[in-house]
């Protein structure tokens, strides 16, 4: 069929299609000497759909965190689990009720509040108390999600609110209950240990101090300026000085950190498959990770330039997680091919500026946070040249409505 | 490099009647032929009831430039004029003839002599007067096309053979059945407008419609034969321009003959053949009759006027659970409240979609991937446009460029919140060119 219009569309015979009314009831036909008038649906073209929708695409990307949250399992105990099926519990749980008691369709069935539930657990140390996903799910569903309208029209990122939340509420068990990789096995647990108590796991753990006390001086930019959480701080000691195997456990997830932020190799396993089903645009973690990367070489280094280590800015902290996961939420990033690549950018830009300079101990989330917040704005600088026109011309114009 | 345009998407092809030769219907008793089925002013009727009309004859002349003739498809007596059910969506005034079986030809419909040495105006009277209009869907009349201005050369005559909307094959068959007087067609048009060369574009679905094409235009130095990727909507004018040749249509008012172009359907090639050589009227063309609404999905060969329901007949008739009638594709077809619309000049096909498949979809808010906008051929930022439309805040969709919109599907195809994306776009293209034509009065 040929789709021209012959540019004249108000004459087009699609025109004629009555736009506001999908599904009208047909009227009786009257010249026509019809013996069974048969009843036909009515709707706009296209009528042809394909079998993609939002359920599909929720419970795909929840499906490849699966890897990453076996592997935090088997790093840090079936505590790991039990914390991230009470993160997606309590979302799910909360958008029920929500919904319930406001007499709102229930949207549970779609997948998201899933998801956002695992993403904030993905999020937490695998120290922390049973409440901790628990309240960062809630405030996830209930502060940063519904009152917005629900699914699609949140402005920031859900999970990453509510971890903001639990960030700056409860200090203390975000930035200290950490684990260290297999603590399970050490003498008086098992893998099945609910209780544990991470300040004296960590205590134990000489095995980081040596390591520091060693490197003091390569260590002392990044410590001072950047804060990092303890295990971290080793991480980034060790990888900075025996690149070889540190860098490998970083890639793996034999080492301590968020539960779902350890393992970067199962992460990519699910992301590749995201990326293989276009779920998720290569253009948003592309620029992300390269400009960490760019810039951790550039400035992580402390006084000498250009001498940072790279693949410790990379592999440590949330930057695959939220680079791959976080950073390509549909609904709170730009929708432009161009504006995928700003966004990524600037996450990049304020991860590598909270790293080295801020005072938080990790800069993705907040990162993504921030530059959720300009999504409207990339959208408007990025709208695409259309059709026919002259590049100038394109960006001219107004903005979408996101 | 393969030869493509950006953006489209690729429906599943359900191409069932591929291999089904064209079949000629059987005589249909009464043809209701509506006065207009072009885009352009309707014609005036100059038959009246009772009067008798032979197959050929113009039933109405055309009152302008852009405005073509309607004939009568069979030979015999007019019954009615009047207000009559068409495939466009609203009544439309048809002229119904009762044939008397014997499809007498109306006089002069006959081969003219040196009909290739025509002049380019004779080759536009010729296809006025044959009533031609776009024969892939948008039914523009085809003379007009042929008519460009002197400061607007055209270089390229590009011949639609993608057919990218799934389930239809009528251009396919014609291009096996056909495919001498395809090229022979094409080569008019180039007479006609004075064009050097001629693009032929068919989707690489379809090779034996591209090696029959070939074979026909050995002899033929100027055309040029190109297999396309399979992408939809490669048949679309402005993609399949850029596609063949790189060249962008500019937005509207911009026609093909800005760049140089000027695109012709392969049906429409064959008709205007037929019109230079025979003088013969348009009265019948390839009608694919197809879905899985129907039992047995073929290629027929139908009267102008024909009602819907005796091709479904003819292709078995209903399944039980049949609930969607279009005329077109499924991309861009018009759905249909009844089966006893006429096949007109734009009808390529009709589908039947059965129970499930015709299913309407819930929509869900948009949750921001950005499908509609990898998938827009024009470039815009379908989602949003649709969102402007809803809020009736039709400025801010018309300086996202809502009127260039072609009206494809693709977005609404991809878009797993289902929401009805083109639906919305042209309520809000409705509404601005509503306000333009406002704003024109006035100032007029």
């Amino acid at each position: 069929m040929e789709t021209s219009k012959d540019n004249k569309p108000d004459t087009a015979p699609g025109a004629e299609n009555t736009p506001a009314t999908p599904a009208a009831a047909p009227a009786k036909p009257e010249m026509p000497p019809v013996e069974k008038p048969r009843r036909f649906t009515l709707s706009s073209s296209p009528h042809l759909r394909d079998n993609e929708s939002v359920t599909r695409i929720m419970i795909t990307v929840t499906l490849t965190l699966v890897p990453a949250a076996l592997g935090a399992t088997w790093v840090f105990g079936l505590r790991a689990l039990w914390i991230i099926l009470l993160g997606a519990l309590g979302a799910v749980f909360t958008e029920w009720l929500v919904q319930k008691v406001l007499g709102l369709k229930v949207t549970i069935s779609d997948g998201s509040a899933l998801l956002t539930g695992i993403l904030v657990s993905f999020n937490l140390p695998p120290g922390v108390p049973w409440w901790i996903p628990v309240a960062g799910s809630v405030f996830a569903i209930a502060i940063a999600k519904l009152p917005f309208g629900g699914l699609g029209w949140n402005p920031l990122n859900p999970a990453l609110l509510g971890r903001a939340f639990l960030l700056a509420s409860w200090p203390m068990h975000m930035t200290k209950d950490w684990l260290p990789a297999f603590w399970w096995q050490r003498p008086g647990f098992t893998f099945f240990t609910w209780k544990v108590d991470p300040q004296s796991i960590l205590v134990d753990g000489v095995s980081y101090a040596t390591p520091l006390a060693k490197n003091k001086e390569a260590l002392k930019n990044i410590w001072d300026q950047a804060n990092l959480p303890v295990n971290l701080v080793s991480e980034a000691l060790e990888s900075v000085h025996n690149a070889g195997q540190q860098v490998v456990d970083l890639a793996v997830g034999t080492v301590g950190g968020c539960i779902g932020e350890t393992s970067a190799l199962l992460l990519f396993v699910g992301a590749a498959y995201l990326l293989y089903k276009n779920y998720i645009d290569w253009r948003t973690p592309f620029s992300f990770i390269a400009v960490v990367a760019l810039g951790g070489w550039m400035f992580g280094g402390g006084e000498e330039l250009f001498s940072g280590d790279m693949l410790f800015h990379i592999f440590s902290g949330g930057l695959i997680l939220g680079a791959f996961y976080m950073a390509t939420d549909m609904v709170t990033t730009p929708i432009t091919r161009r504006g995928r690549l700003l966004f990524g950018a600037g996450c990049g830009v304020l991860t590598i500026m909270i790293r080295l300079i801020g005072g938080y101990p990790e800069g993705v989330s907040y990162a993504i946070l921030l530059m959720n917040l300009t999504t409207p704005l990339i959208d408007r600088w990025t709208i695409p040249r259309r059709f026919g026109h002259e590049l100038k011309k394109a960006t001219a114009n107004a903005a979408g409505g996101n | 490099m393969k030869k493509t345009f950006r953006g489209g998407t690729h429906p599943p092809e359900f191409k069932l009647t591929a291999g089904h030769l064209a079949v000629r219907m059987p005589d249909p008793e009464i043809v209701y032929i509506p006065v207009s089925q072009h885009i352009g002013a309707p014609g005036k009727v100059i038959v009246n009831k009772g009067d008798v009309v032979k197959v050929g004859q113009p039933l109405t002349e055309p009152s302008g430039f852009v405005s073509v003739p309607a004939h009568a498809s069979v030979s015999g007596t007019v019954k009615s004029v009047g207000p009559y059910a068409n495939p466009v969506g609203r009544e439309i005034e048809a002229v119904v003839i009762e044939s008397d079986g014997k499809n007498e030809m109306f006089e002069g419909i006959e081969e003219v002599a040196g009909w290739r040495e025509a002049t380019p105006d004779q080759i536009r009277e010729r296809v006025k007067n044959a009533g031609l209009a776009g024969m892939g869907g948008a039914a523009f009349p085809t003379h007009v096309k042929l008519s460009p201005p002197k400061d607007k050369p055209i270089d390229t005559v590009i011949i639609n053979g993608a057919e990218c909307e799934p389930f239809l094959t009528s251009d396919h068959r014609l291009m096996l059945e056909r495919s001498g007087e395809i090229i022979l067609g094409a080569m008019l048009v180039a007479q006609a407008v004075g064009a050097g060369h001629i693009f032929i574009g068919i989707e690489n679905n379809k090779p034996d419609a591209y090696e029959a094409l070939k074979k026909a235009a050995t002899e033929f130095t100027i055309v040029q034969v190109e297999m396309l990727p399979v992408k939809y909507p490669q048949g679309a004018e402005k993609q399949l321009i850029s596609a063949l040749t790189g060249r962008e249509v500019p937005p509207p008012p911009g026609l093909p003959m800005d760049v140089g172009c000027l695109v012709q359907n392969v049906g429409s090639c064959v008709a205007i053949y037929e019109a230079v050589r025979y003088q013969k009227p348009l009265t019948e063309r390839y009608v694919t009759v197809t879905g899985n609404g129907v039992k047995k999905p073929q290629n027929l060969i139908a009267k102008i006027g024909t009602p819907f329901k005796e091709l479904i007949d003819q292709a078995g008739g209903y399944t039980p659970n049949a609930s969607k009638l279009l005329m077109g594709g499924p991309m861009m077809g018009l759905a249909q409240w009844t089966d006893a619309v006429p096949v007109v000049k734009g009808t390529s096909g009709i589908v039947v979609i059965a129970g499930p498949d015709a299913k309407l979809d819930r929509e869900q808010p948009c949750i921001g991937c950005g499908r509609c906008v990898s998938v827009c051929p024009i470039f815009l930022l379908p989602t949003n446009i649709a969102r402007f439309s809803q809020l009736e805040m039709f400025e801010e969709a018309d300086q996202l460029g809502a009127t260039e919109c072609i009206e494809c599907g693709s977005c609404t195809y991809v878009c797993p919140a289902k929401r009805n994306l083109v639906q919305h776009i042209r309520f809000g293209k409705a509404a601005i060119l509503a306000e333009r034509r406002k704003q024109q009065k006035k100032s007029a």
